[in-house]
């Protein structure tokens, strides 16, 4: 606990950077958002979104370089770093209640909109504006097929998903071997290891994809399919690009690894990057079993 | 500061008045002319008198501080800071009072939710922003428009006694019989709400809500929409005329046979469709496309100059009768006949120098609206 | 903090210029920043109340069409909200939670900082839809699906958008408020030594954590479903549109105990300074907090007793609302026992706490009479809602946060406000205040709807006294900004003592007045 003298902290330009960022990319994206509603894309809002995109990469090496260096400098206190970890791991805890938002959205309409839409329980009355409707999950048939045109089957969970589930766990078990060999200093172990949890990573986010292309070409499932669709895209892309991220972090620990940034006892950088790529993995096992087995 | 209690205590004081001295003033909810009505009343009294005996405790106590234990006074502080029995008896206490409070709230829900046994059906549908009134067992079907005129609105004449308040076809009920409200919504949420009955239930797009009133007394009851719906929320008002039950058995076969009548399809004159076209543009278009067709752009286009206005007249009766999906122009096949429908649009391409010359007639309309599905 | 250890010295006081509060890491300039903030805030939205209030003074459509009312009325939610009230009870946070606990800054200065910036801008965008194609947001601060998505203005896209940044905002705000907490207290400060406000604050900060994920889940919905054709809100693909309410309060009613939790803190302190005896039932205090955190989670559906949910749900939702006055009775009771066999004086934040109390009670006594499910039937959506929430809002948050800045600015510039101009601001805002809200009950029970910009006859007379009540409170909030203008840049006002207050409790009246830069350059010792 006891830090001798208090560190007193420099003024900084990258907060006022990361906030230009933020808003310009978000800025950026909602007016092409608009504008392709209304119509035509502006190339202003296109320029602006490369623009936008380059400050924000600009500001995430500027602002984590920084900090990384500082800590190969040995400037944080241990205090520091107890709040570095203290931070990430309510971080992580505002993407959990994110993700449960739509978790909560799809409970929803499984046990409640659809059997009442078709007829089944408390508010079953609902059902003769929807004649003929019945209700099944996954639902393949919508009320209204003319605006939402249902799909022709679901993805088997027990082919590609599974072989994802695989992947998604051995990779989360490679990453533990890769802290174990960290911690016992043993470089080359540590690199492999990473290497592997990240071709794990890569081939997931591949059979990923693959699984989407199959789903809309195949099967003719799309986030226009009604509400199964939309909860499965959802869930499933927001999924995907929380894997995209922690690849990406995984990939920067490849690097700091290499350039001996850790030591067996100080790599918080290593350990945020583990928590949150087994925070995905998690996520995706709930996924799995809700999503796509039952 | 003694100011603080008092008044905030007389306040509520005066409040708890209003039940029999001030009623009329409209300060309290009111009674009502069902039986439920009048058991929401008395729930909202008993729990309203509970309030006030627990304010008039809590601002008592602190009154009695301010006064006495003032520095001024030469009070000196005590130090007493903790006491484990007085936390737990005012943890106690008020949980005995939730339970006495909750107890016929209970009953009342239970009530309020048993729509059984009813025997008129009615579905209520909210749309932007009139109510559609369909007696499910009967051949009656209407809407039901505000009729306060814009000048009252925009205080060019004097307002009227029911301003805002009045409708053109109010909702007919005979007394004594339960009733059962089936409703939803054609496009936003909106909210069926009459005081007097205590039914205020949220009509929901694409589903079906569930309530019901045995009236008491004959009489006129009005209500408004309380869900935020629009522009036009606050101009949506609901009348409810309740009549004895024979008065409502001859006013029900007339009305069937008054609807059969206007569903046959006549041949109309320029001139006649024209002045109907007018009126019926007034009461359900000119809210969004505005009385001079100038519309609201971007969100709602105008019609004076509009491509389809003075296009093809087949795409005109079409956008007319089915709508724009995921827009606010809705479709108006089910809701206005189709005499109104080649009226409007025969209105539409010939008023506000859209002078195109030409006519929609009901025939053609018929045949439109059977064809596409 | 790179420099931490080398250039220490270097850094004892502020830059100079506009650049020092562009890349200030320091929580006094956050915390200034995000108080100035919150009063731009509060006189933007407090003009759009003034212009809902201009319309209602008559029955008829005088001066705003019902299109731009609704967008007032949305804005003026908004803007409140998200605008006034939250930043405004960050900003406090900013600059009390360290000095209370004994610590140099927060925990993370920099992502600080970042939060701060990042609300401008979400603001700034929130407020341009005024003036886009279209309008604002016209759909209530609650922004119900459908109205919000297929007839929503072409701006929500932008609403969206500003909820995001505004979501990332605080939630990093939030996160850095709970790791302070958590990791720089000074030694000896242990969890049950902490001073309210902490407490309330770190409770607050989980809340926030907790419900504005779901908040940008929300939001995100309703984009996919204007912009990418997925069916959430519409029954035709099998969602529904009372999914959006579900969501939606499942963050909205955590929210507005976020609103409320650090108002508990502020008075507790004042109530017990003025009435110079600790504050009685510090742990109830702290437990009570807790639960109301923790109830608040289940209770969202009081919001929809007339959406039509099936019956136990309605029941299991009126229970666990009513349950909430329990612990919220506790603190009440522990306040009045406070001031109880003390040695009361009424300096203007104690005028404030005690009116906070009196009115936040019958603010919370009115909720509890809504949470009655078949009462609310006749209730929701009318003036006695509005009633409601603004006597827990208004004499309740705000009151608090201006009580909270009367008691602390002294500590914070070094100077004594004009007590005179203080009792003046407290006297109008008081009489002002219950003029205006108190009516609603009225006008709501004989039956006015909510969101509407003109209504029928009978209920003119009450609206009449509301309009005239809402002009003087908002005006009486110019002799506050005159007398914080006078005490801090006019530089009028006698020296304040390093306690300010007769023995007032906590490590923030240890330091001098104005407090340092940097509070401590050493961690404290708490017995
Ligand atoms: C600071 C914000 C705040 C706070 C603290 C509260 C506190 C409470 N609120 Fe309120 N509420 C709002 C802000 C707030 N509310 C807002 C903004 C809305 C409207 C949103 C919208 O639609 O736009 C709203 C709406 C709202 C509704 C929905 C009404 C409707 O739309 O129909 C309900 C219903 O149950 C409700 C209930 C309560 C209850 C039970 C409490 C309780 O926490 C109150 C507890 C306090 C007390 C009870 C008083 C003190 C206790 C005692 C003295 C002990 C003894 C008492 C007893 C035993 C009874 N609130
Ligand atoms: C969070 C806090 C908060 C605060 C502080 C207030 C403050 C006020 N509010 Fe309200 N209000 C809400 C939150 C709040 N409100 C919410 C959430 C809603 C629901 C919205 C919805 O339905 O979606 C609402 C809705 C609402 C309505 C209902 C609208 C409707 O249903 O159509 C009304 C009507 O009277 C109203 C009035 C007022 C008034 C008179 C004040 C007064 O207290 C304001 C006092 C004014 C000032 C403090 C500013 C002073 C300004 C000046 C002196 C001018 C100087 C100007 C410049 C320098 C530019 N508010
Ligand atoms: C609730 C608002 C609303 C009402 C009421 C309404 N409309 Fe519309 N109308 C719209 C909107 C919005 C559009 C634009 C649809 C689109 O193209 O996306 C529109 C489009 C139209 C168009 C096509 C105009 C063009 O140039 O694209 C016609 C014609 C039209 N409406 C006629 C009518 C008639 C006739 C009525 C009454 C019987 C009516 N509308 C009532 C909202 C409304
Ligand atoms: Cu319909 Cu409000
Ligand atoms: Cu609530």
């Amino acid at each position: 606990m006891n830090t001798p003298k208090y560190y007193v902290p420099a003024r900084s330009h990258w907060p006022i950077f990361g906030a230009v960022a933020v808003f310009l990319t978000l800025f950026s994206m909602a007016s092409i958002i608009h504008e392709s509603s209304q119509g035509s894309v502006g190339t202003g809002s296109v320029v602006l979104a490369v623009i936008s995109g380059f400050l924000m990469l600009y500001m995430l090496f500027g602002w984590f370089g920084e900090v990384v260096n500082e800590g190969l400098r040995g400037l944080n206190s241990d205090q520091l770093k107890r709040s570095f970890r203290f931070s990430m791991g309510w971080f992580i805890f505002s993407e959990v209640m994110f993700f449960a938002a739509f978790f909560g959205a799809l409970f929803y309409a499984r046990m409640f909109a659809v059997p009442w839409l078709g007829g089944e329980g408390a508010k079953g009355e609902a059902n003769m504006l929807w004649e003929g409707f019945t209700a099944h999950w996954p639902l393949l048939t919508t009320p209204d097929m003319n605006t939402y045109p249902g799909a022709m089957g679901v993805i088997d969970a027990w082919k590609l998903p599974f072989i994802n589930t695989v992947l998604l766990i051995i990779s989360s078990v490679t990453l533990t071997f890769a802290h174990h060999s960290l911690r016992a200093q043993n470089k080359a172990a540590t690199l492999k290891w990473i290497a592997l949890t990240l071709a794990l990573g890569v081939a997931f986010m591949c059979v990923q994809i693959y699984e989407y292309g199959h789903a809309m070409n195949d099967l003719n499932l799309t986030l226009n399919s009604g509400i199964y669709g939309s909860t499965f895209f959802m869930l499933t892309g927001f999924h995907g690009a929380h894997v995209t991220l922690g690849a990406i972090m995984i990939f920067v620990m490849y690097w700091r690894v290499k350039n001996d940034h850790f030591t067996p006892d100080d790599h918080f950088g290593f350990e945020a990057a583990a928590w949150y790529w087994h925070f995905v993995d998690v996520v995706w096992l709930l996924l799995f079993t809700f999503v796509y087995v039952f | 500061m003694r100011r603080v209690g008092i008044s905030a205590v007389s306040a509520l004081l005066l409040l708890s008045n209003s039940h029999s001295a001030f009623a009329e003033w409209g300060l309290n909810m009111t009674e009502g002319v069902t039986q439920l009505s009048q058991n929401v009343h008395g729930l909202h009294m008993t729990i309203f008198y509970i309030c006030v005996a627990i304010a008039v405790v809590v601002f008592g106590v602190m009154l009695y501080s301010i006064i006495y234990h003032r520095k001024s006074r030469g009070a000196k502080a005590a130090n007493f800071h903790e006491s484990t029995t007085v936390e737990i008896l005012w943890t106690l206490i008020p949980l005995i009072i939730l339970v006495v409070m909750a107890i016929p709230a209970t009953q009342t829900l239970i009530d309020m939710y048993d729509a059984e046994d009813a025997e008129i059906d009615i579905q209520v549908t909210g749309y932007q922003w009139k109510w559609r009134y369909t007696y499910l067992n009967e051949d009656v079907d209407f809407f039901s428009i505000l009729t306060t005129p814009q000048e009252q609105i925009d205080n060019k004449e004097a307002k009227g006694e029911n301003y805002l308040l009045e409708v053109d076809n109010p909702l007919v009920v005979p007394v004594d019989t339960k009733i059962r409200f089936l409703l939803t919504a054609k496009d936003v949420i909106h909210s069926w709400w009459v005081p007097d009955l205590a039914v205020k239930k949220d009509t929901i797009p694409g589903f079906i809500n569930e309530s019901w009133t045995i009236i008491d007394k004959p009489g006129i009851y009005r209500g408004q929409c309380t869900e935020l719906c629009g522009k036009g929320h606050g101009f949506m008002p609901i009348v409810v005329k309740a009549v004895s039950k024979e008065e409502y058995a001859t006013w029900i076969t007339e009305q069937a046979i008054a609807q059969a009548a206007a569903r046959e399809v006549k041949d109309m004159s320029y001139e006649e469709l024209m002045a109907q076209g007018e009126s019926v543009y007034k009461s359900n278009c000119a809210a969004c496309h505005q009385a001079n067709g100038s519309g609201m752009p971007p969100v709602f286009p105008a019609l004076a100059g509009s491509k389809i206005a003075l296009g093809d007249i087949a795409d005109h009766i079409d956008i007319v009768l089915n709508g724009k999906k995921g827009s606010a122009m809705g479709a108006y096949a089910e809701q206005l006949s189709v005499s109104d429908i080649a009226a409007v649009v025969t209105y539409e391409r010939n008023a506000w120098g859209n002078d195109k010359g030409d006519m929609a007639t009901p025939k053609q309309v018929k045949q439109q609206k059977e064809s596409g599905k | 903090m790179s420099h931490a250890i080398e250039s220490a010295d270097h850094h004892h006081g502020p830059d100079k210029g506009f650049l020092r509060w562009v890349y200030t890491t320091n929580h006094k300039d956050i915390g200034t920043m995000y108080l100035l903030l919150a009063l731009g805030s509060l006189l933007i939205g407090g003009t759009m109340a003034f212009v809902i209030r201009a319309e209602l003074f008559q029955p008829g459509l005088q001066l705003v069409d019902p299109n731009f009312f609704n967008q007032m009325t949305t804005m003026h939610g908004l803007i409140m909200v998200f605008g006034a009230i939250m930043p405004a009870f960050v900003g406090l946070a900013n600059w009390l939670v360290p000095m209370m606990i004994g610590a140099p800054d927060m925990a993370l200065p920099r992502i600080n900082n970042w939060s701060f910036w990042l609300l401008p801008f979400a603001f700034g965008m929130l407020l341009c839809t005024l003036f886009m194609d279209g309008g604002a947001p016209n759909f209530g601060w609650t922004f119900y699906a459908p109205l919000s998505t297929s007839y929503a203005p072409p701006s929500v896209t932008f609403f969206i958008f500003s909820v995001h940044i505004m979501g990332i905002s605080s939630i990093m705000g939030a996160v850095n408020v709970i790791v302070t907490i958590f990791n720089m207290r000074a030694p000896g400060m242990t969890f049950m030594k902490m001073p309210l406000f902490v407490w309330t604050w770190l409770i607050t900060a989980f809340l926030l954590i907790a419900v504005m994920p779901v908040l940008a889940g929300v939001v995100t919905m309703m984009l996919m479903d204007i912009h990418f054709g997925t069916s959430f809100f519409d029954a035709a693909g099998g969602g529904d549109p009372v999914l959006f309410q579900h969501v939606f309060w499942f963050f909205g009613h955590p929210e507005v105990y976020i609103m409320i939790l650090p108002a508990f803190g502020i008075v507790s302190h004042i109530i017990s300074t003025f009435s110079r005896k600790p504050l009685f039932g510090y742990t109830s205090m702290v437990w009570a907090t807790a639960s109301i955190a923790v109830l608040s989670f289940i209770v969202w559906a009081h919001h929809m007793f007339t959406v039509g949910l099936p019956l136990v749900g309605e029941l299991f939702f009126m229970y666990s609302t009513m349950l909430i006055a329990v612990p919220t009775g506790v603190k009440v009771f522990n306040w009045v026992t406070t001031m109880f066999r003390g040695s009361m004086t009424f300096e203007t934040p104690m005028l404030f706490a005690i009116a906070f109390v009196v009115l936040f009670t019958i603010g919370g006594l009115s909720g509890l009479m809504l949470a009655i499910a078949p009462a609310d039937f006749q209730y929701h959506d009318t003036y006695f809602v509005v009633a409601h929430f603004h006597y827990v809002l208004v004499p309740g948050a705000l009151f608090s946060i201006l009580a909270g800045v009367y008691y602390w600015l002294p500590k914070w510039c070094g100077r004594m406000y004009s007590e005179t101009l203080g009792k003046w601001h407290f006297w109008l805002s008081f009489i002002g205040v219950n003029i205006t809200f108190f009516p609603m009950h009225f006008v709501g029970l004989a039956g006015m709807p909510r969101r509407i910009p003109d209504y029928a006859l009978q209920f003119a007379d009450f609206n009449a006294i509301v309009s005239v009540g809402a002009f003087i409170f908002g005006l009486s909030q110019l002799i506050f900004v005159y007398n914080l203008w006078r005490t801090t840049i006019g530089g009028k006002g006698e020296q304040a003592t390093d306690k300010v207050w007769d023995e007032p409790d906590g490590l923030e009246w240890d330091i001098p007045s104005p407090a340092p830069y940097h509070s401590f350059q050493e961690p404290p010792q708490v017995k």
